[in-house]
């Protein structure tokens, strides 16, 4: 009942106007920036956040996860239409979407991408309600020591379950946090890292500029040299007609979309695996369970609902650690965290007793901007089709543009658009040659946190680390951390024992 | 990409180096301060020394081939990629560096016609609007709604009379 009266006042926040109109061009914004290839939600965010310093936290946390939701919803149409994915969380969309666009039913698959992204948006969001409050009431047991293990757990996840290149996931964590020592030091005030004594690293390097840099200016680049500039769009025609028959071919599809909701949801919670696995797995599991799994891949409706269901759900699962234990489940909430501690809130179970009316306003948001999505979704399809017209070499100058100034504003120095372009062309490099990124950005917001976190446990226990072992419950998180850190080593030597045992 | 797997892990060595080098300079101490906890340099420092290792054994799998990037007999770059990345970098540094001189706008300007007109090849009308109209765009969003002034340069007089009409 409590939680009802919660999601009521929650409903009242998200329904005032100047909150009402930051959704509603969130959800703009956050659809057309999905469509674009190249970019997503994460790229959305970081090149927005600066805007959101100017207005009030709930507010801008609404404008923020209403881009996210958005780009959930968005990244399907240049699937789709395109061919190219719009972000890697649409990558699974393009398998059935694409051939289906090039069979003439594009606006079936655009219509199975939007209702199944409202089906795992509304599922994921009411688990959202149900979990959230209970988490942070656990959470609240946390000491520096949980804390600390928190962070590691959500690190290894990285590594146990990533899938990247081991030593350089690790390598990409340990950068993110040495990048966030840079500046002064919180506990003794002693400056750190100051390269060639510039006066700018005296402030520290802002995770803001990290993510424009390898997620406006590093991925524009990589998606200049992969698509060559060039894109073909599939032709179609939308009626209301064929929106209905569209719907009623659809209607075969509820039980992949809510199971792929649900995997989504649990998927998303998880540190390391967010949209783009939660995505390809409702896919591959959808088609393993189907009675025609031959379909799958010529254009099947179904094949475009499991991803698409499934990485909406995921984006709501991921704000699920952040907002209740202060770690963000994806690179965007990792930014979306970032931006929190710069409004001056503290992600974690504290904001769910101290800044209810935060809390409850968002996850009243995300009700209403899944469904102001879905409708502006449907209504803008021709609108986003005639958008994805436009030359890419007007596009990528624009974002650049857009990054040099969502750079300067926050401190509004002209050091930070140089960092940005220095991070930008490390990031294109990393990425041609598989670093993964994610972590980087994880690391460089979590490090503070981390470091506090670190070196109070260890001046509480007087130096003694095995605290961080002894607690009964950083004890089990670490102990989970220490599995997920040792498991692909393990893969990894059994592999090497089955390869020996066959040569033999 | 082989050789650019090697010589990207053995740079990244390298500066994993510096990283430590830094962080030990005084007065930052790496080891443990008697009632005051660890010392300032030693996250960095241990952090740094946790790259360096990592950096090794990227550059020990990519020698060994392990890595798809340590087999890859492709070049890291074609002709087209890199004259694209030298020519975006290149105008993004040249616009970053006019903007010190002329302003953001004028540099944006500048940029836009380069960037959309000669470089991309699009057509005059569309390069002009392009490049006219998205300064103008970013000069009501944050100057004139919220008040975040961009750097002007030598262009400020210029600006003058808009910042009466449309800012203050």
């Amino acid at each position: 009942m409590e939680l009802l009266s919660h999601l009521i006042d929650g409903f009242g926040i998200a329904f005032q106007p100047f909150n009402l109109g930051m959704m509603a061009l969130g959800c703009l914004l956050g659809l057309f920036m999905g469509a674009m290839p190249g970019l997503g939600s994460v790229n959305g965010v970081a090149i927005l956040l600066p805007i959101t310093f100017f207005v009030p936290p709930t507010a801008a946390i609404i404008f923020l996860a209403a881009i996210y939701y958005g780009a959930m919803y968005g990244g399907a149409i240049s699937s789709i239409m395109l061919g190219i994915p719009g972000a890697s969380t649409a990558v699974a969309t393009t398998f059935d979407g694409r051939p289906m666009a090039m069979q003439g039913k594009a606006d079936f698959a655009l219509v199975a991408a939007a209702v199944a992204s409202f089906v795992g948006g509304t599922i994921s969001v009411i688990l959202f309600t149900l979990f959230a409050p209970p988490l942070a009431d656990f959470a609240l047991r946390f000491g520096p020591q949980e804390t600390f293990a928190l962070m590691v757990l959500a690190f290894a996840t990285f590594v146990g379950l990533g899938g990247d290149d081991i030593p350089k996931t690790i390598f990409m964590i340990l950068f993110g946090l040495v990048l966030s020592t840079v500046g002064l030091d919180n506990i003794s005030g002693r400056p750190r890292l100051i390269f060639f004594d510039l006066q700018g690293f005296y402030k520290g390097i802002s995770f803001i500029v990290l993510a424009i840099g390898i997620y406006g200016i590093g991925e524009m680049l990589w998606t200049l040299e992969t698509s060559r500039g060039k894109v073909e769009i599939a032709s179609n025609r939308f009626t209301f007609s064929r929106l209905g028959a569209a719907l009623r071919e659809l209607k075969s599809s509820w039980k992949t979309m809510s199971f792929s909701s649900l995997l989504g949801y649990f998927v998303g919670v998880l540190p390391a695996a967010g949209a783009t696995p939660a995505a390809l797995m409702a896919y591959g599991l959808t088609k393993s369970f189907s009675d025609h799994p031959e379909k799958y891949g010529k254009g099947e409706i179904s094949g475009v609902a499991a991803p698409e269901a499934a990485n909406n759900a995921a984006s709501t699962g991921s704000m699920l650690p952040m907002m209740t234990l202060g770690i963000p489940g994806s690179p965007t909430t990792a930014i979306l965290l970032g931006g929190m501690v710069i409004w001056g809130l503290t992600p974690g179970p504290m904001l769910f007793i101290e800044q209810s009316e935060f809390v409850w306003g968002l996850t009243a948001s995300l009700y209403a901007a899944n469904f102001v999505t879905l409708i502006m979704n449907l209504a803008l399809i021709p609108l986003f089709v005639w958008v994805l017209r436009m030359p890419f070499m007007v596009l990528a100058p624009l974002i650049f543009v857009l990054c040099f100034v969502g750079s300067f504003a926050p401190d509004t120095r002209m050091f930070d658009p140089w960092l940005v372009l220095l991070f930008g062309f490390v990031g294109y490099v990393m990425r041609k040659l598989d670093y993964p990124l994610a972590p980087l950005v994880l690391a460089i917001v979590l490090g503070p946190l981390a470091e506090d976190s670190f070196r109070q446990s260890l001046i509480s226990d007087q130096g003694e680390w095995t605290g961080f072992f002894t607690r009964p419950l950083s004890g089990t998180i670490m102990l989970f951390a220490v599995l997920l850190f040792v498991a692909p080593l393990l893969k990894g030597l059994s592999r090497k024992k089955k390869k020996a045992a066959a040569a033999k | 990409m082989r050789k650019a797997e090697l010589i990207f892990a053995a740079i990244l060595a390298a500066f994993s180096i510096y990283l430590m080098y830094m962080s030990q300079i005084p007065p930052l101490q790496i080891g443990w301060v008697p009632k005051k906890g660890p010392g300032s340099g030693a996250a960095p420092f241990w952090l740094s020394a946790g790259m360096l290792i990592c950096a090794i054994w990227i550059f020990w799998r990519g020698w060994r081939g392990v890595t798809p990037q340590g087999r890859s007999t492709e070049p890291f770059m074609d002709a087209y990629t890199t004259k694209m990345v030298f020519v975006t970098v290149g105008s993004i540094f040249a616009m970053l560096l006019a903007t010190h001189f002329i302003g953001a706008y004028a540099a944006m300007f500048l940029f836009l016609i380069f960037y959309v007109g000669i470089f991309g090849k699009i057509s005059w009308p569309t390069t002009i609007f392009v490049s006219i109209a998205i300064p103008v765009f970013i000069f009501f969003l944050f100057e004139s709604g919220m008040k975040i002034l961009l750097p002007k340069g030598w262009s400020e007089p210029l600006f003058i009379p808009l910042y009466k009409m449309f800012v203050y």
